[in-house]
């Protein structure tokens, strides 16, 4: 099709930065990382693929990895743990998704468009809005501001050769001295995806829309009320790695917030949130052949929630504290179709209709001693309750537990420390932490879930203890003005480790299933992982950076954890002048030797690809156009990686041109 | 005597737990009798009006709680203080049989219900029926009723009817629950041997195994099954029975001897998918 869009350059701009934020003498260093998705303005100018999706921006950092099942919704895995162990928040707010197979993580009903950064946060430094293990991502919307009267439109359109997606959006901002207003919508139409050698995989396509508004009105000089909502609808999505499609993943977001920034107080800045969710999914196999018995299942989430979160400083203490609470009611049916039309057809509650409801607290003390060092506490503590509020699922889940209650309450705590040094050519840190977590709705209540990867159903368990996790980690950083070097570490021993494990009694209810898992806590598990990440300055246009990452888990008996990272390595080579813009990177994993059979993996060979974008921005009256093509797996290779579900290929070679014109 | 007095308190029990859980309470002085059941036949003689009612509303083939109700005719007054007991009868084309059948019992002292189960082996057809006959005693006279009743076949398997490897001829029953739920069930299931054409006392020291399956469903089964036994001879078999969703479900069985031999049915494996011996129902 567009194929001269593509030729017409080759140059590029893969480039989202794991910055961090500069430190100034008085501010506490981040260490967390923000990967800058990119401001409303600096959008066009900064990206190269500036309309890929939100998983393809994450998977840039080191901490994280994806989860495939499909082109569309992956899984982020923090630290090498999925979404049980991880806390993903939009701009603070706990969402849940709503199928019980994760085929709708958090990430999927936000658009990179929607979005100004993501920030990371490994380990218990995550724990500001609630329980986790592994750590937090917290995407953060465009924030307007209030300025001169000013209009922003914009126009986004972009295609990809590979699935023949189609993307079009359109970006609408208002601002004055009183009142802002920000909208975005975007659509995305995408047909099945070809691996490598053309090899089409089948039910890839998918189909979305979404659109994000935010409105912030200026209350009193220090004050502001903000309301926001996000609608995101995606249909027709297809899971080649699942039995099953999707149908309808439907959301609505919304959060009222308050914000005062009082002036000549210790306290700098003080925000309240209230936020109502809502989330449908609906799977759909009527698409596919062979179907031996067809089902419904769908699946729904509601999440009320505030958080109050407020900054203060006295002397030199930075503290940060944040009430937060959230109630959620999750619920999943299936009803299955026996072939006879006679017979009645058969229904559980695969989530009976679960409450979780938590109240916690969490606070930062940020105690700078001098202008190069300091030392973080961190602390939360939080109350979790669990009630099965359906009797017919409790009814059910009581075949397996007779005792079992329909509530059950749980304390959860979290505590960190963390010092660091910072010079200019050097810098170091360390820190140890403790965290606890609740079992997921699956892992506490879900009913015979269907687990495609190793071909058990699953069936949870509700007397599960917390899972408890101590942590160390580690980095040290040697830098000068044209290179720089960064190793850094985390080591996760955790406790009571929640995992489903085969109970040879049960037999399996899914046609075909090797059998029945019940979710169980092993003794301990361990997760290290070491990353270096390098960049050089060949040129002041002209940048090398390269990351490493080796990752190891095991459990108690000596058994390789899922979703466990092969070595991985990533090398680019980034150049910039003026309008320009290139970046050519290769991405590669190492065979994956140890993998885990009892959790369905197998050896996956090692592979490496090469892409390759190119950026010009330029004027053209009235319009100021950011122009970005480029090539993905330029090579065409045929490849699968580690956390790739039942093995699917990734995408073949993919041409891609993105455009926004701007007003 | 006294084992069929233990299968009617069981009986009893059970319908009492399973449809008034309030009645037990002595403080409430009124008590819906017919809560839960419906009358469905009436037979009369030259005194009274013979009431029948059932949880259904009518008869199926299998067991059967059957309460009944004496009028006079006329005084319009229910009796509560007859003795009762019944005989049903088949009237095959070459011959009659009976069937198991327990005493009939006053449900509550003041109440006006006189209360038994019978189990319809075989369900009536266009030339073989089945009747009832009602005998009565009050103040000292005897009564009697008969009628015809309506048999009809059950569309789910709820009774079995077989020689046992010892050569015994057995029936094995459903009768609760009424009505499934996806949940571990309290499954009571009658068991009775077949002595002679009119005579089928409860088959004592027995135990039933049950396997559920969904055999529209790759005939997946259930967890936490506990086999039917009996808490004291001449009861009803109670187990467990789990369903862990709606549908079709075929719970196949195994008859045990008090010895430990099968007498009937067959464990589930991959190639045998269903046992000789089985119940069958939908929900």
């Amino acid at each position: 099709m567009k194929i001269h869009f593509i030729i017409a350059a080759l140059i590029s701009g893969l480039y989202s930065q794991a910055q961090e934020v500069s430190n100034d003498s008085l501010k506490p260093k981040e260490l967390k990382e923000i990967i800058v998705i990119g401001k409303k303005v600096p959008l066009a100018e900064k990206q190269s693929k500036t309309l890929s999706s939100i998983d393809e921006y994450l998977q840039k950092s080191i901490k994280i990895g994806m989860i495939k099942r499909g082109a569309y919704a992956w899984e982020p895995i923090i630290n090498s743990m999925p979404t049980e162990r991880t806390l993903i928040t939009i701009d603070g707010m706990r969402i849940f998704g709503a199928c019980t197979d994760k085929m709708d993580p958090i990430t999927s009903y936000v658009e990179v468009s929607n979005l100004s950064e993501a920030t990371i946060c490994s380990g218990q430094e995550g724990a500001c809005y609630g329980s986790t293990i592994g750590g937090s991502v917290d995407l953060k919307r465009n924030q307007n501001k209030f300025d001169q009267q000013k209009w922003d439109i914009s126009l986004n359109s972009g295609f990809e050769s590979n699935n023949r997606q189609k993307i079009i959006g359109t970006s609408v901002t208002y601002a004055d001295s009183l009142l802002y207003f920000d909208t975005d919508f975007m659509y995305r139409n995408a047909g099945d995806y070809k691996a490598g050698n053309d090899k089409e995989v089948l039910f890839s396509q998918f189909k979305k829309i979404n659109f994000s508004g935010t409105s912030g009105l200026k209350l009193a000089a220090n004050q502001l009320l903000e309301a926001s909502v996000i609608y995101d609808k995606a249909t027709n999505v297809g899971y080649p790695a699942l039995p099953m499609d999707v149908s309808l993943a439907e959301a609505l977001i919304t959060s009222l917030k308050w914000q005062y920034v009082p002036k000549n107080s210790m306290v700098k800045d003080w925000e309240t949130k209230v936020y109502f969710n809502t989330i449908t999914h609906k799977m759909d196999d009527t698409h596919r052949p062979n179907v031996p018995i067809h089902m419904d299942m769908p699946g729904w989430s509601k999440t009320f929630g505030y958080y109050s979160k407020a900054k203060a400083v006295l002397g030199q203490h930075h503290f940060l504290a944040n009430l937060n609470a959230f109630y959620n009611q999750s619920k999943a049916e299936m009803t299955m179709y026996p072939q006879n039309p006679n017979e009645a057809p058969m229904f559980m509650y695969t989530w009976p209709d679960v409450r979780t409801f938590y109240q916690g607290i969490f606070i930062e003390d940020d105690y700078v001693f001098n202008c190069h060092s300091g030392i973080k506490f961190t602390a939360a503590a939080g109350q979790h309750s669990n009630k099965v509020a359906s009797e017919f699922g409790l009814e059910s889940l009581q075949i397996f537990y007779p005792e079992m209650k329909a509530q059950k309450n749980r304390f959860l705590k979290s505590l960190a420390i963390n010092y660091h040094l910072d010079k200019p050519r050097f810098s170091y840190g360390f820190g140890l932490g403790y965290g606890e977590r609740a079992p997921s709705v699956s892992e506490g209540y879900g009913f015979y879930l269907y687990n495609s990867f190793d071909n058990f159903d699953q069936v949870g368990n509700p007397n599960l203890k917390n899972e408890k996790s101590l942590e160390g980690n580690a980095f040290i950083e040697l830098k000068n003005d044209k290179a720089s070097l960064k190793l850094s570490s985390s080591y996760f021993h955790i406790n009571d480790y929640i995992i489903a494990k085969p109970n040879a009694t049960l037999v399996p209810m899914t046609l075909g299933a090797n059998g029945v898992k019940v979710y169980t806590a092993v003794s301990y598990a361990v997760i290290w992982n070491a990353g270096l990440t390098t960049t050089y300055k060949l040129t002041p246009e002209l940048k090398w950076n390269a990351q490493l990452l080796y990752t190891y888990g095991k459990d108690a008996q000596d058994v390789n954890l899922p979703f466990i990272s092969p070595l991985s390595y990533t090398a680019g080579l980034a150049f910039r002048k003026n309008s320009y813009s290139a970046e050519l990177t290769l991405q590669g994993n190492a065979t994956q030797t140890r993998y885990s059979p009892s959790y369905g993996e197998d050896r996956t060979p090692d592979y490496a690809v090469i892409n390759l974008g190119v950026g010009y921005n330029f004027k053209w009256n009235p319009c100021s156009v950011g122009l970005r093509v480029g090539v993905e797996n330029a090579l065409d290779t045929y490849y699968t990686t580690y956390s790739d579900w039942n093995n699917i290929p990734r995408m073949g070679r993919n041409f891609y041109a993105d455009i926004i014109f701007k007003l | 005597m006294k084992r069929i007095y233990n299968i009617m308190a069981t009986a009893a029990t059970a319908l009492l737990l399973s449809l008034t859980s309030c009645s037990s309470s002595s403080d409430s002085p009124v008590v819906d009798e017919l809560a839960n059941i419906s009358k469905f036949q009436e037979m009369t003689n030259d005194t009274h009006v013979i009431e029948l009612y059932s949880h259904l509303g009518g008869l199926q083939q299998g067991y059967n709680e059957i309460s009944i109700r004496i009028k006079d005719k006329t005084t319009g007054n229910y009796i509560k203080n007859a003795s009762v007991t019944w005989q049903p009868l088949m009237h095959m084309n070459m011959m009659t049989h009976a069937c198991p059948y327990s005493e009939v019992e006053k449900v509550t002292p003041s109440g006006t219900l006189y209360e038994g189960y019978i189990v319809f082996q075989m369900a009536q057809n266009a030339t073989e029926y089945w009747d009832l006959q009602i005998n009565y005693t009050i103040d000292g006279t005897d009564y009697t009723a008969k009628d015809v009743i309506d048999v009809p076949a059950s569309t789910d398997r709820r009774v079995n009817s077989f020689t046992g490897t010892d050569g015994v001829k057995y029936i094995v029953a459903y009768a609760e629950p009424h009505h499934p739920k996806v949940a571990v069930n309290d499954i009571i299931v009658g068991i009775f041997k077949m002595q002679d054409m009119m005579h089928f006392p409860v088959a004592d020291g027995y135990s039933l195994e049950i396997d559920p399956r969904m055999p529209s469903m790759g005939n997946h089964g259930s967890p936490n099954n506990v086999a039917a036994t009996q808490t004291a001879p001449g009861e009803l078999y109670i187990g467990k029975m789990s369903l862990t969703m709606t549908g079709y479900w075929k719970i196949n069985l195994k008859l045990i001897s008090p010895e430990g031999t099968v007498l009937k049915g067959e464990s589930i494996t991959d190639t045998v998918t269903e046992s000789s011996l089985y119940f069958d129902f939908e929900f």
